[in-house]
């Protein structure tokens, strides 16, 4: 995004942030939303991180052992109690790292962050919806947090069917306990503030960019959170809907879901991957944007093929939406159902494919400079490309009867989750630190970080494609000893991360100790887009004057 | 006295048993792969994952990895100083759309030829009356004897089977099939008869070389019936019924696990399936249907060899 000929007038900037509790609390500036953003999700990562760090221990060795310490009881009872609180202790992993983690953070914290700044907006289109957003979040997770703690079903305390809540275990059968109806209300109040965020980006980027950038001259994060945004606003209230069923389900006598009544709990199924397939990339297309700024930034060339990055996103995000059955294979679908699904899942390997050959086409005959954000980002297109190729395997229904609901399916949507869009996620924190914070981070803590998160979180999930392979099934506290060894060396990787985890926040601490003073731009030419010509950190109002963005002859 | 002969009982039981090793059926310790396919439907998986996606994916990734490795060195700021200015370049474009649709396109041919394999049910008497005797996905002599039909229940937790071809004075054959080990400190050893989280007190029993069709569903919540080494695997949805259909090829102990999430006791609730010849079948169901499960258990609990007629019919 050439953005060289642009004119500024930041003479009238004002800098008069309101007090403590307003400015935090009922806060409208987009900034100080997005910083909240990313704070909420560290502590929700942290959460869901802790949690992970459970399953990894308990499944280090074959016998359930661990789990036993943190539920009442002794001996056999104790067991039995470990079995129901390792089914909560996945299906909180998974509903915390979605919907709390990384949503939060790549859309709630860079979105609210930077989509303002890169399309030359003072603020978002709507504050105060986006400090709903906000606070509706935390009261979602609070909700969530609470569920942990009251009664699922008679085996203890938590909803433990899993982050796809499919009934009936979701339902009175399975959990009849109080937990699952927090959990239905927290999802429904997370939903609402996506929901209600998603507005606000559309009509930001769709009204509020700077004069001169058109939609063909916008920075591809901006782009990124447009398409995210839409798929929210389609994706949302169809989860809302089976969500709402599920409730009066449970509640009402209402039988949607339930077979002796007529209903069907292969609808819910449906209902939620039409939701849950584009929710994989509203995780994934922000991390996307990123990764374009930076592979260009560090390689001080323009962003190769940017029409066509824009393009192959959308088409992403359109295709999303009709593949959401090949979640399905196993439930007894038609032969022709199942064909389409197989023949629709494998298009989207062509626009995927199109994004990582442009990055690469990116960085060639550039001049790399390998700072940490780009570490990242190298480290995201190689694993993301790994776990994108096992996409193309499961896609295969055929295959797909033997691999579903093992661990070679945990392997791949880690790979592109765990490993690509948290890999973003750090890559977008280290480009922006200096920017959001006006600190710099210390660079070799960060380096450490990276390696050790590269090698750790790859020692994690590549021994899972052979488990899955093998036939262990997912979900499960305990495992034949034949995959004792790849379970093993799973949870050593774990602690390879967990170290490289501890050494982040010590980056974190070190950096706001010492607070190194930051600089407008760090990274010199290659960082082009409008963020860059403000301080760091930005004033609390920006944009005063909108800046022009003048018609040279850009791509 | 009558321990010792149990131990010998054992013995056998395990030569049988490493006999058919290599039958597979049960997880590998190390495994890096697929388990040892048992039907042609999972043999069929095991190439075209093993020889076709493996090599695909692999050779893209490292494509990819290559790219990277090469940007990396020839790129780097101290070897390239001056980065080029170039954003666009059609050619290039054209071609990294255009190979990767040839290759789905590729995958696509035998991934569709498999799932329509799998997933129509084949017609055994067309097969029984013209079938091609070397073609490797038909069994004509085993289509003449039709089909045996078995019924898996799921239920929090433990399977009921079915037989709805085999009349219990009036009902059908049916029994539960419990797990062995549900994770407590009361649990039997593991052993190579009885592994651990695989074994069940009833397995279900069919014989060799003919014919199977499975139905599943569930009582309670939905449930998963799978093994590994048959290359199958289907929900049991409660007020549904799924169906498919396998032959296995040799005698053999084969074990699946629940595949869908389903409560407490979800890595608890096995599926042993226990593959005899056809005569030991018929004695198994004879005893079944006289109520003695452990007696009918005990009968199948080494699986006999294939007389050489049938091995030699197999081997056709």
């Amino acid at each position: 995004m050439p953005m060289d000929e642009i004119a500024l007038d930041q003479s009238h900037a004002h800098d008069d942030k309101p007090g403590f509790f307003v400015r935090w609390f009922f806060s409208t500036n987009h900034k100080d939303i997005g910083t909240m953003y990313l704070v909420f999700a560290l502590i929700a990562g942290v959460v869901g991180y802790a949690l992970s760090g459970l399953i990894r221990w308990e499944l280090a060795e074959p016998g359930i052992g661990p789990l036993t310490m943190f539920v009442a009881g002794e001996g056999d009872a104790a067991i039995d109690a470990a079995k129901h609180f390792y089914n909560t202790v996945i299906t909180y992993h998974g509903l915390i790292m979605i919907f709390f983690m990384v949503m939060p953070a790549l859309i709630g914290g860079f979105g609210n962050w930077f989509v303002p700044l890169m399309i030359g907006a003072p603020d978002m289109a709507f504050p105060r919806m986006n400090n709903i957003s906000l606070w509706l979040t935390g009261a979602a997770f609070t909700l969530l947090m609470i569920s942990m703690f009251v009664p699922g079903n008679s085996s203890g305390n938590g909803f433990g069917g899993g982050w796809v809540l499919y009934p009936p275990l979701s339902g009175q059968t399975g959990h009849p306990g109080p937990a699952m109806d927090l959990v239905i209300l927290a999802l429904h109040t997370a939903g609402i503030a996506s929901i209600l965020g998603a507005i606000n980006f559309i009509v930001t980027i769709l009204n509020m960019r700077a004069p001169g950038m058109t939609l063909h001259k916008m920075p591809l994060f901006a782009w990124s959170m447009l398409i995210t945004a839409v798929l929210l606003l389609l994706a949302l209230p169809v989860l809302a809907a089976a969500l709402t069923m599920l409730l009066t389900d449970r509640n009402f006598g209402s039988q949607f879901f339930v077979p002796e009544g007529g209903g069907d709990p292969i609808m819910f199924q449906h209902l939620f991957w039409f939701f849950g397939h584009p929710e994989v990339y509203i995780m994934i297309l922000p991390a996307f944007g990123i990764i374009s700024h930076i592979v260009s930034t560090f390689s001080k060339k323009p962003i190769f093929g940017y029409l066509g990055m824009a393009y192959a996103m959308v088409s992403i995000g359109v295709i999303g939406f009709i593949v959401w059955a090949h979640h399905m294979y196993t439930v007894g679908m038609s032969l022709d159902l199942k064909a389409y699904f197989v023949a629709a899942t494998m298009i989207i390997a062509v626009p995927t494919g199109i994004k990582i050959f442009s990055w690469i086409a990116t960085m060639w005959g550039g001049s790399i400079d390998f700072k940490l954000p780009m570490l990242w980002a190298i480290g995201f297109i190689f694993l993301f490309t790994v776990g994108g190729v096992t996409g193309v395997v499961l896609a295969n229904a055929g295959i797909d009867h033997l691999l579903h609901d093992t661990y070679y399916v945990v392997a791949h949507f880690h790979y592109v989750l765990s490993l690509g869009a948290v890999f973003g996620l750090f890559a977008g924190w280290y480009y922006w630190f200096e920017k959001m914070f006006g600190v710099k981070y210390n660079g070799f803590l960060g380096g450490l970080h990276f390696w050790l998160m590269f090698i750790g979180s790859n020692i994690i999930f590549f021994p899972q494609h052979f488990l899955g392979l093998n036939g262990m099934p997912r979900r499960y506290i305990d495992y034949n000893e034949a995959y004792t060894l790849w379970h093993s060396v799973s949870s050593i990787g774990y602690l390879i991360t967990l170290v490289a985890t501890a050494i982040f926040f010590v980056s974190l601490v070190e950096a706001f100790l010492r607070r190194r003073k930051a600089e407008a731009n760090p990274w010199g030419e290659g960082a082009t887009t409008l963020e860059w010509t403000l301080p760091s950190p930005p004033p609390f109002h920006q944009f005063n004057t909108l800046p022009v963005v003048k018609n040279d002859a850009g791509h | 006295m009558i321990q010792s002969l149990r131990g010998l009982t054992c013995l056998a039981g395990m030569g049988v048993f490493a006999m058919q090793a290599n039958a597979g059926g049960v997880p590998t310790p190390g495994a890096l792969g697929l388990q040892e396919p048992a039907t042609r439907i999972a043999e069929r998986m095991q190439w075209f994952h093993d020889g076709f996606l493996l090599p695909i994916i692999t050779v893209i990734s490292i494509f990819v990895l290559a790219l990277l490795l090469w940007v990396i060195f020839r790129y780097r700021k101290s070897a390239h100083p001056e980065p080029r200015k170039f954003s666009h370049n059609t050619v290039v474009e054209v071609v990294w759309t255009v190979v990767p649709v040839a290759i789905l396109v590729a995958i696509a041919f035998p991934s569709f030829t498999n799932l329509f394999y799998i997933e129509q049910e084949p017609d055994l008497e067309l097969i029984a009356q013209s079938g091609d005797l070397d073609d490797p996905n038909i069994y004509p002599e085993a289509a003449e004897n039709g089909w045996i039909t078995v019924k898996a229940q799921g239920n929090q937790w433990n399977w009921t089977y079915q037989y709805p071809d085999i009349d219990d004075g009036g009902f059908p054959l049916e029994f539960v099939s419990n797990p062995i080990h549900v994770g407590l400190s009361t649990d039997p050893a593991s052993t190579p008869e009885r592994p651990y989280a695989l074994a069940t007190d009833y397995p279900m029993v069919i014989p060799v070389n003919h014919y199977i069709r499975y139905q599943t569903t569930a009582s309670d919540v939905i449930h998963s019936w799978t093994v590994p080494s048959f290359g199958v695997k289907t929900d049991a949805v409660p007020g549904k019924l799924n169906q498919g259909w396998f032959l296995v090829e040799e005698p053999g102990v084969y074990y699946g696990q629940c595949s869908e999430l389903c409560g407490v006791n979800h890595a608890f609730m096995p599926i042993e399936v226990r593959v005899v010849p056809m005569d030991q079948y018929e004695r198994w169901v004879e005893t079944m249907l006289t109520g003695d499960f452990d007696a009918a258990a005990q009968l199948v609990a080494q699986i006999e060899p294939l007389d050489e007629q049938t091995q030699l019919a197999a081997a056709n």
